[in-house]
Parts: structure tokens; C-alpha cells; sequence
């Protein structure tokens, strides 16, 4: 009965139709694809890194991705429903025991990791999506790139 | 000039847009606003329209605001407004405006009554930076502060910023931009916020400080017709969409009408049934001399 949930729910929807809304929380390492316009022309940009924080808020609903470039560390916040995002990617699942990882701000190298989560037989789905688990080097120079 | 719309504020939530921007908006919904008067310039000195919008209990409308709807053949409305407009953009009454009235991306001025906050002191209403928290400061420190100088002018000035009533008055809103709107279920959608909490009551007009936008309807966006812009031809379309939405407001009213009077005042019934009776036989002689007049157009 109330219209602004349903006006929301139907964006949700729409966007959801376009492209794959995964399932993923703070921990994952994600990918996101999102579309830059460079004058007229419009190319993909991928963002990768980790997902240290997700705000569950239905249409409302973000996540932080943080990541290490150039050796500054960078933070990214992103709608989940923004229509700018051409694909959601989880890359690896971490184990993790608190919703938002702010504490890896001030970690660097090898404290900054965070151990992959173990597979049980209800999670195979998930693991054969993950095929990467260490992101090949080329990607590592696109970022350079960008 | 055209007439403006009666709606009701619902909320605010974001829309996205096709080129990946969010806009912020308030949802508005217009539902059953109908004309329900019109002032013209030989009877009144002025020409304008009165809408009215959301339903009002029959038992609960007083009595001379029930007769004069009940004039007219149209249920008991929540919220009446008037609307100053040019000669050329009244609105007959009975019709029904529908949420195209406004043109996605046209520019609107929006009028309600802001959420009251009571008598607050110059801090909140004011901004007024307040006393300091210690330094000898006794019990005053949120107070104003001094309201001017010494003897001389020996006075406060008026408009001096003071403690008072905060909100709950009128205010207005200008050059609002209209992002989206859902003919179907009577939705406008609103860049930014609107005066008033949701449930109250908004009037929205076309900018006075942008034009309007060429494609815009006239005389205004009504239901159920097939709307022309200026340059159409414009007195036919008029003509056919409101004799159909006058009968069928006449019907529903003279269902509820008979329903009322039987419930509260019965014996009056009689006398007031005649005249409506009567008023239907002219309906009806109506609808006969229009359907005729068709047939020899045809």
C-alpha cells in the first residue's frame, strides 16, 4: 500500500532485470564494472577491491570498496542499484567476523589480508563462480592505466 | 495563465535516472481534484477556478458547504483552492485534472505550510550563536543577547530577530523542477523538498520567474481527453470530454445525495428529490440536444 516503497520497489526490480545484483557482504573481494562517458564515447571501467563495508537500506543500499593504487589506499562508494554499474563481480568470498572492516585502514601489506572463506557442500554454487583467486597481472596494469 | 493543482504530499525517496545520475524527490499524488467553481470577470471582477481535492465524509461537511456541492453534482471534497487564471484557461467545471498538467522538466512553484515548531527561542530560529557556557554566565545561555543600544534611540527597533513562533506558515517554493509523473496512479514527481509533512496539503503552479514550456496542455491537463497543446484546435475537444465527465459526476452524486438524505434528514427529502429529479430531466434534455447536435455534424 505505500507508494514510495513501491516506487522503490519497482526501481529495484528494474534494475535487477538488467544486470546480476549478487549476494556478497563486507570481506569479498568484488569487481565493478561501472560505465565512464569519456566525451561522447562511453567505455567500461573496472574498479576492483574490497569490500569493506555494505549499508543494507533496499533501493538506498551501498558498499565501500578499498583498494591500494599507485600504494595510496583508495575507498570507492557505490549504490548496489546504481544504473551506472554495468556488472557486480564477486571474485573471492573472505572470512570475515564483523560486518565493516574500517580497521584495515590503518593495515598495510600483510596484515591487510584477510583469509578466503572455507567452502562447505552448500556454498559450491558460490566457489565455481569465484574462478580467480589471485588477480592476473594484467589487470593490475589496467589499473595502473586508469 | 493556468490554473495550478491541489496535491498531497506523500514522501521523499530518489529516482534514478537513465544517464546513471540520482535525483532526490518528493512523491505528490493528485487524486480526484476537480473544478468545482469558476469566478469569471463580468460576475466577479476576476477570472479564476476553484479545484478541490481528497474526499470528505459527506456527515462530516457542514451543511452550506454540502448544498454548494451538491450544486455543482460532485461528492464533498477535503481541500478547496483557488486558482487566478486568463480568460482563455477556464476550466469547466466538474473536470478532472490529471497529473500530465505538468510537463516533465517544467519549472513549478510550490505553496504549503511548513511543519510547526512552536515557540523557539532565537538559537533555533534565528541561528543566534547564544551565551557562553561558563565565564560568569548565569542561567541564560541560550538567551538572544542584548536587543540594541542605550538611551539613545532608547528603543528596540522592529524586526528585531527574537524568540517566537517557528513554522507553520505559508510559505512558497520557486522554480522547483518537475523530474517524473505517473498519469496512472496520479503521481508528481519533484526535484528536492517540499514545505509540510507528508499528508498535508501542496499547491503547485507553473513558475512565475520560468517560461512554460510550449508543449504544456491548455487549458489544463484533464482526464480522460486527449489534451491540445496551444496551437490546437482547441473549443472542440472541450466541448465533447466535459459533457461526458459532467454525466458521469452527476450520476455518482445523485446515488450518494439520495443516500444521504435518507440517512440524516428524512424529512426533507421529498423536496429535494424533485429538484433533482427535475435537474435530471434537463440533464437528460441536454444530453438529447448534444447528441443531436452530433448527428448533424456527422
Amino acid at each position: 500500500m505505500n507508494i514510495i516503497d513501491d516506487i522503490e520497489r519497482e526501481q529495484m526490480k528494474e534494475i535487477s532485470e538488467k544486470r546480476d545484483v549478487p549476494e556478497f557482504s563486507a570481506g569479498d573481494t568484488m569487481k565493478v564494472h561501472l560505465k565512464v562517458v569519456e566525451g561522447t564515447r562511453e567505455r567500461i571501467q573496472i574498479f576492483e577491491g574490497l569490500c569493506i563495508a555494505k549499508s543494507n537500506r533496499a533501493l538506498n543500499s551501498t558498499f565501500t570498496v578499498r583498494k591500494i593504487s599507485n600504494g595510496e589506499g583508495v575507498e570507492r562508494v557505490f549504490p548496489v542499484y546504481s544504473p551506472l554499474i554495468n556488472k557486480l563481480e564477486v571474485v573471492r568470498k573472505g572470512d570475515v567476523r564483523r560486518a565493516k572492516l574500517y580497521y584495515l585502514r590503518g593495515r598495510s601489506g600483510k596484515k591487510a589480508r584477510i583469509a578466503e572463506k572455507r567452502m562447505d557442500n552448500k556454498d559450491v554454487s558460490i566457489s565455481k563462480n569465484t574462478v580467480k583467486e589471485t588477480p592476473a597481472k594484467e589487470e593490475i596494469k589496467k589499473d595502473n592505466n586508469e | 495563465m493556468r490554473s495550478g493543482l491541489i496535491v498531497k504530499k506523500i514522501g521523499m525517496t530518489r529516482l534514478y535516472l537513465e544517464d546513471g545520475t540520482h535525483v532526490p524527490v518528493t512523491v505528490l499524488s493528485l487524486k480526484d481534484c476537480q473544478v468545482v467553481a469558476n469566478q469569471s470577470l463580468i460576475k466577479n471582477g476576476y477570472n479564476s477556478v476553484t479545484l478541490a481535492s481528497g474526499e470528505a465524509k459527506p456527515k462530516n461537511t457542514n451543511k452550506s458547504q454540502r448544498e454548494a456541492f451538491a450544486k455543482v453534482k460532485i461528492t464533498p471534497k477535503q481541500k478547496q483552492m483557488e486558482f487566478r487564471v486568463s480568460e482563455e484557461n477556464m476550466i469547466p467545471i466538474g473536470s478532472e485534472l490529471s497529473a500530465n498538467h505538468f510537463v516533465v522538466g517544467q519549472y513549478v512553484d510550490a505553496t504549503g505550510i511548513t511543519i510547526g515548531k512552536g515557540f523557539a527561542g532565537a538559537m533555533k530560529r534565528h541561528n543566534f550563536g547564544g551565551l557562553r557556557a561558563s565565564h560568569g554566565v548565569s542561567i541564560s545561555h541560550r538567551s538572544h543577547g542584548s536587543t540594541g543600544n542605550s538611551q539613545d534611540p532608547g528603543r528596540v527597533f522592529k524586526g528585531k530577530k527574537m524568540a517566537g513562533q517557528m513554522g507553520n506558515r505559508q510559505r512558497t517554493i520557486q522554480n522547483l523542477q518537475v523530474v517524473a509523473a505517473d498519469q496512472d496512479r496520479g503521481l508528481i514527481f519533484i526535484k528536492g523538498g517540499l514545505p509540510g509533512s507528508k499528508g498535508s496539503w501542496v499547491s503547485l503552479k507553473d513558475a512565475v520567474k520560468k517560461a512554460v514550456p510550449s508543449d504544456a496542455p491548455y487549458p489544463a491537463g484533464l482526464k480522460g481527453a486527449s489534451n491540445s497543446t496551444k496551437d490546437d484546435n482547441r473549443s472542440e475537444v472541450e466541448v465533447d470530454d466535459v459533457s461526458s465527465d459532467k454525466n458521469k459526476v452527476a450520476e455518482e452524486v445523485v446515488k450518494e445525495e439520495v443516500q444521504i438524505e435518507e440517512e440524516v434528514k428524512k424529512a426533507e427529502a421529498p423536496t429535494k428529490k424533485e429538484a433533482i429529479s427535475k435537474e435530471e430531466n434537463l440533464d437528460a434534455k441536454k444530453q438529447e440536444k448534444t447528441e443531436d447536435k452530433k448527428e448533424k455534424e456527422n
